[in-house]
């Protein structure tokens, strides 16, 4: 969309504009919600129904015109006059075929049209959502599930318009006034030609029930075997080093051949039900051919009558195979648009509250102020409570305690991953629930132990967060994160690609990466969530060195195992099952004697005497 | 680096923030792995394919015949009408009889189609799965046995997509290319019948059809563009999609959620028109073909009624016409369309053929012994050099021997050659020079199997399978009792952590373990190594850190698995240095030092000085390690 470059994209504007569209239509049936966001495009719709009905009742008329044109040329009407009438009814037939198609046409594009563009906004509402839906949502939530969302369910509920509603319209012009046209044309043989209708309808809609339900397990089967292939070969050494590779076969023939089996069940539900409605047909069309041959030697009928009774029939076959189809995209509709739906409802947990203001930086002091916390899925399990301290401009807070004590949470509570439960956690005295979620987060960066590396180059992944910074600024921040010299040793230097289809970063790289792209963001408050556990105690050092000056203008904030990475800083917390149980400076907390100095002995003089000792 | 540049706000930056950003983008950078249309027919790629298709011969032909049949019954259908309208209700005709012979015929002809139509799909549908599975075991059975030089250089990503994606692409070129010789035969039957029938109208109504031809061959190539091109927006705004999932924290915590919005929706939009444009091509199809039918069925009315008025033609004739326009345009739209199919199935098939062929470098020798138990246990390097590439040795003239019973640890710096060691024992690769043995053994003279079972090996990084915690201890043993499998848990102080799970032992493992810690990864591997009860432990240490806590149950663990064991380990960790025998210090592929750690300290070589950088582990140093080197070796001499 380059010729719209210039538009006011990148200030606020109303990406979620379709979802409350979404949302508008909430408390009705799932078919329903469907229906009134189609029809966010009226005119879309009113020329494809339109196109619908005209293109099948000229569809109609063509079995008719072939009739009338064979009993012309069968000689009912005498010479010149039947001739002239063969080319009258030759230019109608052209002339109808032309139409046929051309409103064919218009039916097939606008229903398309229709599904293409209420998917294009339901995309744009499933990705909108997914960015905004709080850490709680995504840490309960499947990743394969959202994908499944926003690609197959959104795929189902496209497709419902087109496959759905317009066969409808088309089945019933087609059927209902084709069967008046047949029945009051002939009873007998009207019954007869419409004879194969209801039986090809109910095989061709549970074949295609069946398909779709053992299409749904074949998947599931398929990922299970792509599963067993994926781990063999990004295991391939310890397959290897174990010898596994036999082991490793017989698991993969036991997925392999359950697929198998369940693919050939599917051929066979197919070919059974393809074979039994054609036969069925034939059958009747047989049935028609001997009654209407009988009553045309009776003198009852005329051969035109009864070739448009046969072509009719020709005509009818493939929309009546195809009810299958509309019966089974009726089915995924509704379960599709069923999880869609749900998923688009959900209430947003932390988002600005009404009246939220920008962060007013003055001062540039954290305070959390006797803070509890509980995960949303555990709300009886405190894992923080009482929590004080402060943090003023400059100050560096060491934070140390066990896996699973609570220390990262003090990290995510500050740009509001999560919600404290009681307390509050303020920045320049305004509670951080008070303050514009963006300003907020804007002020606030957590280098994470793990964080995620788009797959782009090195220098836009550092950029992540200000995307419009220099070069210059790029390359000092890499340069503080202790990274710049190892890209600059890459053969394309800051253009090469990282990621999952890139150049792979060791852990310790892929945090350092992570250090430059959170120094990008010039926060106020910067916190090391455990984010050097991978990098080497000497570019550690170094890393430290470097930041000393950055760290002057800001609250730093470091969560470490490694004593040797915080305890220079200011104050330490040690944090136990969700208190802190010691504070002080290092050699404060080495003077007390207590569990500081323990870990510090373990640490820094790990002989024998220590292990034992530690038990 | 000026504290400024870093910290000031820049007026000129801040100033066209409302323009793009430069440096962002959404989904992946990397274009898709290009459709590459070879040609529609390689000779050497469809030798391979039929090799996989071969054993399934009987199959094919016999579905070939089924079509063939199949395709002649529908060419009768006409026929017959045809003949019951002319021969039965005819004034002057046979009358009810011969209608009644008519309808015996079609009722016959009926079941036979229906017999064929079965046979047909069945067989060739069942085949054709056989054949893809079939391929696919081939691909992932040679997987198995090709060199890991290969594999370390192949992302498993594009692996998978050949194991998946191209295998079933085959899978639409095996069924479809049966069905298109039905084309092929239906469309000259038409001709032939209509010709037959009456070569003047024939003629004359099949004059659309080369106009048909033309008109597709001029619409195909900018069709397939729009359709290739649908199909790439499609994936490029999928791949956003997935990234936004599965980015979704970071995005969150540098706010870019703004920018991506709408990265995200150029990216929607244009996957939204390129749709629309493929619909249209792909619809401007149906008024061509109909206006063609429409020309064709007026010419029958208006010349063929002609003649049955002028009695030349019998009126079944007209109508035998009639039918078979409806099916005229069919065979040509599916064969055109086959095209494509074919030059999707080349491409496909070159990329298969390629895995398959991969060559095996490492095999056993024809009469390799078995290693046994009873072997003293022992590892020598004599003499070995070795690397990955060519003129790029990794190991210079490295020897050294672990006695029976000893552990080394081995040191230094990232790139010094110590994981090429230990893949060397396992015999992951073969030497350039010199000769690795084990318990006396070149391991080029034994099985890989039997020297799998004596040399047990813990990776760097756990890799645990899908599967419950059972499973994967026994994954070498799978003969080994619960008991078992119990008692090395404890050995390694796995027990306890285990049976706090949900399920215990039966807990499921998912995501390769994502529900484990990295140290409870950790002890698991040792407990596999432990049941694997091997002579010989080879170990690379994690470099990660590790809690102190769990790293005190890992060091104890690591004792009780070297027990009576004769152990290589990579070491990063004071603690397992300190512990070790001997320690052999490794630097840019040569040995540069050997003995313990006080008689290391002495020598104030790497050792000393590397030992003296570090405070609690003994990490690699990527960046300076050459300075570091220097340095060390300067001292030294």
């Amino acid at each position: 969309m380059s010729s719209e470059a210039p538009r006011s994209a990148y200030s606020p504007g109303d990406a979620m504009v379709h979802v409350r569209a979404v949302q508008n239509t909430s408390g009705r049936s799932t078919l329903w919600r469907i229906m009134a966001l189609t029809w966010r495009h009226p005119w879309m719709v009113i020329i494809t129904i339109a196109s619908t009905i005209i293109a099948s009742t000229l569809q109609l008329a063509v079995p008719r015109l072939l009739g009338i044109a064979v009993d012309q040329a069968a000689g009912l009407l005498d010479g010149v006059k039947a001739e002239e009438a063969l080319w009258t009814t030759a230019m109608i037939l052209f002339g109808v075929s032309v139409g046929r198609g051309l409103f064919t046409m218009s039916m097939n594009y606008f229903g398309e049209a229709v599904g293409h563009h209420t998917a294009y906004e339901l995309r744009l509402a499933v990705y909108e959502k997914i960015q905004r839906l709080s850490f709680s949502y995504h840490d309960k939530v499947h990743s394969g599930d959202l994908i499944t969302v926003g690609m197959l369910d959104l795929e189902g509920v496209r497709m419902f318009f087109a496959t759905g509603v317009l066969r409808v319209i088309l089945l019933g012009i087609l059927i209902g006034v084709g069967a008046f046209m047949l029945l009051t044309t002939d009873v007998v043989l009207g019954l007869l030609a419409l004879s194969f209708a209801p039986f090809v309808a109910w095989v061709s809609s549970t074949a295609q029930l069946r398909l779709r339900a053992t299409w749904l397990t074949l998947q599931e089967m398929l990922q299970n075997l792509s599963r067993v292939m994926e781990e063999n070969l990004g295991g391939i050494r310890v397959v290897r080093a174990f010898a596994g590779q036999k082991h490793e076969m017989q698991k993969y023939d036991v997925a392999s051949d359950a697929a198998l089996r369940l693919a050939h069940q599917r051929v066979d539900i197919r070919v059974k039900s393809t074979s039994a409605m054609n036969f069925t047909f034939f059958a009747s069309m047989a049935l028609v051919l001997w009654v209407g041959g009988e009553k045309v030697i009776a003198g009852e009928m005329t051969v035109g009558t009864l070739a448009s009774f046969l072509t009719f029939m020709t005509i009818l076959q493939m929309p009546v195979r195809q009810l299958g189809l509309m019966v089974n995209s009726f089915a995924r509709a509704s379960t599709c648009g069923n999880r869609l739906f749900a998923f688009l409802d959900l209430e947003i947990e932390i988002k600005d509250e009404p009246g939220a203001q920008p962060l007013k930086l003055t001062e540039g002091t954290l305070r959390f102020e006797n803070v509890d916390f509980a995960y949303p899925s555990a709300p009886f399990r405190p894992v923080l409570s009482g929590v004080s301290f402060e943090a003023k401009k400059g100050e560096t807070i060491g934070i140390v305690g066990r896996p699973g004590s609570g220390k990262s949470t003090i990290a995510h509570l500050i740009p509001r991953f999560y919600e404290v439960t009681g307390g509050r956690v303020t920045i320049d005295g305004q509670d951080v629930r008070a303050v514009t979620l963006d300003t907020l987060r804007k002020a606030v960066a957590v280098v994470q132990q793990d964080s995620f590396l788009f797959t782009t180059n090195i220098e836009n992944n550092i950029a992540y967060g200000d995307p419009w910074a220099k070069e210059q600024r790029i390359a000092r921040a890499s340069e503080y994160a202790q990274l710049h010299n190892y890209i600059m040793g890459l053969p394309t230097g800051y253009e090469t690609i990282v990621g999952e289809r890139g150049v792979s970063l060791s852990g310790g790289q892929r945090q350092r990466l992570n250090i430059a792209r959170s120094l990008m963001l010039r926060p106020a408050v910067m916190v090391f969530d455990d984010s050097t556990a991978a990098v080497d105690a000497g570019t550690e050092q170094r890393i430290r060195t470097a930041m000393k000056r950055f760290a002057k203008d800001r609250v730093t904030i470091i969560i470490s195992h490694r004593l040797s990475s915080l305890m220079h800083a200011d104050q330490i917390l040690f944090i136990d099952e969700g208190k802190i149980v010691e504070r002080g400076t290092h050699a404060e907390l080495l003077e007390l004697g207590g569990r500081y100095r323990a870990l510090y002995d373990l640490q820094v003089r790990p002989g024998d005497d220590v292990l034992e000792a530690a038990e | 680096m000026t504290e400024a540049t870093l910290n000031a706000e820049d007026e000129s930056e801040s100033e066209d923030r409302r323009r793009r950003p430069p440096r962002a983008v959404v989904g992946s950078s990397l274009d898709k792995e290009e459709e590459i249309f070879g040609k529609a027919y390689d000779p050497r790629i469809v030798r391979r394919i039929w090799a996989f298709v071969r054993p399934y011969r009987k199959q094919i032909y016999l579905s070939v015949a089924a079509v063939l049949v199949f395709t002649l019954t529908q060419l009768a259908i006409p026929l017959i009408i045809r003949f019951a309208i002319d021969n039965g209700m005819a004034t002057g005709g046979g009358g009810r009889e011969i209608l009644l012979w008519a309808i015996v015929g079609f009722f016959f002809t009926i079941l036979v189609n229906y017999g064929a139509s079965y046979i047909q799909e069945s067989v060739v549908g069942k085949a054709a799965e056989r054949v893809l599975f079939d391929m696919r075991r081939a691909m992932f059975n040679h997987l198995q046995r090709v060199s890991l030089s290969w594999m370390d250089k192949t992302e498993v990503g594009r692996l998978m997509s050949r194991l998946m994606g191209d295998v079933n692409s085959m899978q639409e070129f095996l069924e479809t290319s049966v069905l298109s010789v039905g084309d092929l035969v239906l469309l000259f039957g038409i001709i032939g019948v209509l010709l037959w029938l009456d070569p003047v109208l024939g003629l004359v109504t099949m004059a659309t059809m080369p106009v048909l031809f033309i008109v597709r061959l001029f619409w195909l190539p900018p069709a397939k563009k729009s359709f290739m091109d649908a199909h790439h927006t499609n994936s490029a705004a999928n791949g956003a999609l997935a990234e936004g999932i599965n980015g979704v924290r970071t995005v969150q915590s540098l706010d870019r959620q703004q920018v991506n919005f709408h990265l995200y929706e150029e990216k929607a939009h244009a996957n939204l028109r390129n749709h629309l444009r493929a619909a249209k091509f792909a619809q401007v199809m149906v008024p061509i073909v109909d206006t063609l039918t429409g020309i064709s069925m007026a010419t029958v009315i208006v010349l063929g009624g002609q003649m049955v008025l002028g009695r030349q033609l019998d009126v079944g004739v007209m109508v035998a016409f009639l039918f078979y326009i409806q099916r005229f345009f069919d065979p040509i739209r599916s064969l055109t369309m086959q095209y494509s199919v074919f030059q999707r199935a080349m491409s496909s098939g070159q990329r298969i053929t390629e895995v398959l062929d991969v060559p095996v470098t490492i095999e056993d020798k024809p009469g390799a012994l078995k290693l046994t138990y009873d072997m003293d246990g022992s590892v020598e390097f004599k003499n070995v050099t070795f690397g990955y590439r060519k003129n790029q040795p990794v190991l210079k003239n490295v020897s050294f021997r672990v006695n029976p019973g000893e552990t080394v640890a081995i040191v230094g710096p990232t790139g010094s050659g110590k994981s090429s060691c230990m893949s060397l024992v396992h015999r992951f690769y073969d030497v350039w020079e010199g000769s690795v043995t084990v318990g006396g053994h070149d391991v080029r003279d034994v099985t890989q199997e039997s020297l799998g079972d004596q040399v047990a090996m813990v990776l760097q990084e756990p890799f645990l399978f899908t599967g419950t915690v059972l499973e994967n201890i026994r994954y070498h043993k799978t003969s080994a009792t619960r008991e078992q499998v119990i008692e090395a848990a404890k050995a390694v102080g796995a027990h306890d952590f285990i049976t706090s799970l949900a399920d215990g032992y039966d807990t499921k493992i998912e995501q390769r373990g994502g529900n484990l810690s990295l140290g409870q990864r950790q002890l698991i591997s040792f407990a596999r190594a432990l049941v694997a009860d091997a002579k010989i432990l080879v170990l690379d240490e994690a470099t990660a850190n590790i809690d102190s806590y769990t790293e005190m149950l890992i060091q104890k663990a690591l004792k009780r698995l070297l027990e009576g064991r004769t152990g290589l380990v990579i070491a990063h960790r004071l603690a397992t240095i300190r512990g070790a025998d001997r320690i052999i210090v490794l630097q840019n592929g040569e040995l540069l030092e050997s003995g313990n750690h006080d008689e290391l300290m002495k020598k104030q070589g790497l050792y000393s000085k590397l030992y003296t950088m570090n405070y609690s582990s003994f990490d690699d140093l990527p960046e300076n390690a050459e300075d570091m080197a220097a340095a060390a070796v300067g001292k030294a001499t």
